[in-house]
């Protein structure tokens, strides 16, 4: 535009921005509309009633029912509309699909800390292909931030204690703002980055090589939470099968669970990640409780890395996959989501056939 | 302004009998003053102080965002500056301002009562409000607090190293005097009206005190309780807000909230009574839909407490609860409309003067409907996702609650001047404030709603990293210059026309109302005799009574006046 060198409006760069802008647009006419008439009106009236002026001003009326309703039920009517297009949008934000990448974020005072299933981490940057949807899986270390990126139309907050998620799929390739925009203490502003939207070969490429910082010896998140379970000795009680002690957690993820109180709940990220830190919250029934509680955050046994670590492992945990207890941990290493099958996966997701973008369950199956 | 130079200025004019201001002249006859119209004097002092620290700490912040690169200021004193003005001037401007000078000098005039029902708990609330001042600036000369005014937890809990504990005591205290106030208004508005001010001749003014009254007796309480948690969190370790003690940050959320966004109300409603009666006088005509207006300010105040979970549509609240938000923050827009279009109609067939008060209330309602509009972008969980934490919020709630009550309180002001001091304002400079506080005010907000679509945040120190909002920050903090000539004039010229001003007599507006038939300023006890009531709130004579304007004047002073 050159009559206003300014910009005016963000970059359009995902698939929820392509949704998102009609519906902005929408409610801007409808702002400039009302202001317009109301202030016409006002404008008129001032003018054509000034005092003074040579106006009818005969019998004017006080109050009028009819009239009320008249003007009150238009705008409810348009409000109404409004909220039905953005709720209808707003739940799709909120369901993530199912063949999602899934990327995990850390918010600290006053960083990013992002890794990818494959183990490839990343500090205030965010890699991700392009036309592949993609669940952020977030988690604050301290305090409250929220991780926004203006181009993607989308934002959400970074809760301590429990995991939140946004979700979106990058339409065009380019670098995009990342900014925390929850006030988090001194260094707010300077707690952003870039996302950096790349194709899919050359994210596959990309997460190959390692990221961009590759270090020599890259472990995908399973392998370490795999490492963790073993070292903190879950499989003596979790292993392949349901145990007096415990019940199995091979393929728990995602499944409803009927716990003590009587209710059920899904045991997804928070639930498991909520099983590990406060054991006591939700019992399996059937169990009593003999699992000791690791603490959580920087000072805790475990930090929330580790704790993604676990998640992603129990999550990969599919039958056959977990050694009966006792049996050295022989397992092939890349057990559940192997270093190498993301950058394989990636070309073959394309959107064309997105359902094999696969679970970890389907992958394992492949091989 | 000294009391002296009011007592001599008034003395000037023989005719006038002693008023509320010259009775006593004696520091303690100020000090233990049981009268409204001490006390809201007393209040308009204080906020107006309030106000100025409140300006001064924004300002710095507008020049500190001239430069992508935040030269002038660090980090960490940038995040003070916010966080003072956030604090100073909602909690000890807007919330205080209508209600604790305008409420309190007027509610007993305009219901024909001598005074408040508890003159003494209305001189403990100002001694309350003070005490919470006192300590609101201890707390600031001993470094200041940076969690904003929201208190987020857990970062004002357990990670800021700041004055937390004293600005949020000063804060609980600070609820306590509107506690005080509302309760306070409600009795007096219950059990004094005059005989026959029956509730549906009560001026509009007075029903949009009572449903402020009502949010802050019913909302206080649970953002007192909120922000004590708070301290005991970070002074006791008692875990409620931080997870590493076992609490729910998102708790605190929706405790302040539940609190924070009626209080949005508190300081807007007020702000709608002003202009109601000032549309009917400068139109010199009833307030169209008399009804409809008094009772969307109970709508407004009811659906007000129903709504405060769109602040947190990304704060992990549950998706069907994010989207049942929603629906009721459109449905409280409602009310809203229907105030705006009832002003609208009381001006048809009015016999319009564009005199200052009235400059102010055409400002409202401009600036209003944008606010309330570009209400419904965050109102829409959609749009929200985006907006929310940006420079769009900022925008929108500035105009809303700047744009809106700081108009209506100058406007209140201006209207009520002459009836508090007896001396009328200068008139064309009134009317250059007015408009340039307008425009000022534009230039101020307009291009922050851009630079949020683009993706600012708010509470951001630097934004180097992204050139494209530079224009925009620019183009804000030179509107808040003119802004602030806007607002600074009015200081000068009602001081001035203290002492200077012209004598404004009983009733210079022509205005009905039982405040414009007492002498100005009012006697000491308000009324020589309690007013009987026989007449409909603003009976203003339908113009088409009098053909010419002369004709008209005259006859709404017969009206207001003799009666």
């Amino acid at each position: 535009m050159r009559f206003f060198p300014y910009q005016l409006a963000p970059v359009q760069a995902s698939e929820y921005a392509k949704q998102y802008d009609p519906l902005f647009a929408v409610i801007t006419l409808l702002t400039i509309f009302f202001t317009v008439a109301v202030m016409s009106v006002v404008i008129f009236f001032a003018i054509k009633y000034k005092a003074g002026s040579k106006a009818d001003r005969s019998r004017p009326e006080h109050e009028n029912l009819r009239l009320e309703i008249a003007w009150s039920l238009p705008p409810l009517m348009l409000g109404l509309v409004i909220f039905a297009w953005g709720a209808t949008l707003f739940v799709q934000q909120r369901r993530p699909p199912a063949n999602a990448l899934n990327i995990f974020v850390i918010g600290k005072q006053w960083m990013w800390h992002i890794q990818h299933p494959n183990g490839v981490r990343e500090m205030n940057e965010l890699h991700v292909p392009e036309g592949v949807p993609v669940k952020l899986t977030m988690i604050s270390q301290d305090v409250i931030h929220a991780f926004y990126i203006p181009q993607f139309r989308i934002q959400y907050m970074v809760v301590p204690g429990r995991y939140t998620y946004e979700w979106f799929t990058a339409t065009k390739p380019g670098r995009y703002y990342l900014f925390c925009a929850q006030h988090c203490g001194t260094q707010h502003s300077e707690m952003g980055g870039y996302v950096y939207v790349m194709s899919q070969p050359e994210y596959a490429a990309w997460l190959e090589h390692g990221g961009s910082t590759p270090s020599p010896t890259i472990q995908t998140m399973a392998q370490k939470g795999e490492e963790l379970y073993t070292q903190y000795n879950c499989t003596n009680c979790h292993g392949p099968a349901d145990t007096e002690r415990a019940p199995s957690l091979v393929g728990i993820y995602n499944r409803p669970v009927k716990v003590d109180n009587g209710s059920v709940v899904t045991a997804d990220d928070n639930y498991l990640r909520e099983s590990i830190v406060n054991p006591y919250a939700h019992i399996v029934q059937g169990y009593t409780n003999t699992m000791p509680q690791y603490t959580s955050g920087a000072k805790g046994q475990l930090s929330e890395e580790q704790l993604q670590q676990m998640v992603e492992y129990i999550r990969s945990l599919t039958p056959g996959t977990l050694p009966a207890k006792g049996s050295p941990s022989s397992t092939p290493s890349n057990a559940g989501l192997p270093t190498g099958e993301i950058p394989q996966r990636l070309p073959a997701t394309a959107a064309t056939k997105p359902a094999t973008a696969g679970t970890s369950q389907s992958a394992g199956a492949k091989i | 302004m000294s009391i002296a130079a009011i007592k001599d200025s008034d003395t000037s004019h023989v005719e006038q009998r002693k008023n509320y201001l010259n009775a006593s002249s004696t520091i303690s006859s100020w000090l233990l003053t049981g009268d409204h119209k001490r006390i809201a004097f007393l209040y308009l002092l204080s906020i107006s102080f309030f106000f100025a620290i409140g300006a001064v700490a924004i300002g710095l912040v507008r020049l500190e965002l001239t430069s992508p690169m935040g030269q002038l200021l660090g980090s960490e004193t940038y995040n003070k500056m916010f966080s003072a003005h956030g604090i100073v001037m909602v909690f000890f401007f807007l919330v205080p301002s209508i209600p604790a000078t305008l409420g309190n000098f007027l509610i007993p005039l305009q219901i024909g009562a001598r005074d408040l029902a508890f003159p003494r708990l209305n001189l403990l609330s100002w001694y309350i409000y003070i005490l919470a001042g006192v300590l609101l600036l201890t707390a600031f000369f001993m470094g200041g607090v940076d969690t904003g005014w929201t208190f987020y937890t857990p970062f004002s809990s357990l990670y800021s190293k700041t004055q937390v504990t004293m600005v949020i005591v000063a804060v609980f205290f600070a609820g306590f005097s509107s506690i005080f106030t509302g309760l306070n208004f409600i009795v007096t508005i219950h059990k004094m009206r005059a005989p026959g001010m029956t509730w549906d001749r009560l001026p509009l003014f007075v029903w949009s005190m009572y449903a402020t009254s009502l949010i802050m007796i019913l909302g206080t309480p649970v953002v007192a309780i909120t922000l004590l948690l708070v301290v005991f969190e970070r002074v006791f370790s008692i875990g409620v807000f931080s997870p590493e003690l076992g609490g729910d940050p998102v708790l605190f959320q929706h405790m302040f909230w539940f609190y924070s966004h009626p209080a949005v109300y508190i300081m807007v409603l007020p702000g709608m009574g002003v202009i109601s009666d000032l549309m009917a006088c400068f139109s010199q005509k009833r307030v169209f839909g008399y009804h409809f207006v008094a009772y969307s300010s109970l709508a407004i105040a009811a659906l007000g407490f129903i709504v405060w979970g769109h602040h947190m549509f990304v704060a992990s609240e549950s998706m069907y609860q994010g989207i049942v938000f929603s629906l009721a923050s459109f449905l409280v827009a409602i009310p809203s409309a229907i105030k705006v279009f009832n002003w609208t109609a009381t001006m048809y067939k009015g016999n319009i003067k564009l005199q200052t008060p009235m400059l102010y209330a055409l400002g409202f309602i401009g600036l209003f409907v944008i606010g309330g509009l570009t209400g419904l972008y965050l109102a829409c969980i959609a749009t929200d996702l985006h907006l929310t934490g940006t420079y769009f919020v900022v925008a929108h709630f500035h105009y809303v609650m700047v744009g809106g009550t700081l108009s209506a309180f100058l406007g209140g002001i201006h209207f009520w001047w002459p009836k508090m001091f007896g001396r009328m304002y200068p008139e064309f400079w009134g009317k250059i404030a007015a408009i340039i506080t307008f425009v000022g005010f534009n230039l101020t907000f307009m291009p922050q709603f851009i630079v949020g679509f683009l993706g600012m945040p708010r509470r951001y120190h630097y934004y180097y990293f992204a050139p494209e909002y530079a224009p925009y920050h620019i183009l804000s903090s030179a509107g808040a210059s003119v802004l602030a000539v806007g607002l600074i004039m009015p200081l000068v010229y009602l001081t001035w026309s203290l002492k200077y001003g012209e004598p404004a007599g009983k009733n210079p507006f022509h205005a009905v109302g039982l405040e414009w038939t007492t002498q100005s300023p009012p006697i000491t006890s308000n009324f020589d005799t309690i007013p009987v009531v026989t007449w409909e709130a603003y009976e203003y004579t339908d113009a088409d009574e009098a053909e010419d304007i002369q004709g008209g004047i005259e006859m709404a002073e017969e009206m207001g006046l003799e009666k």
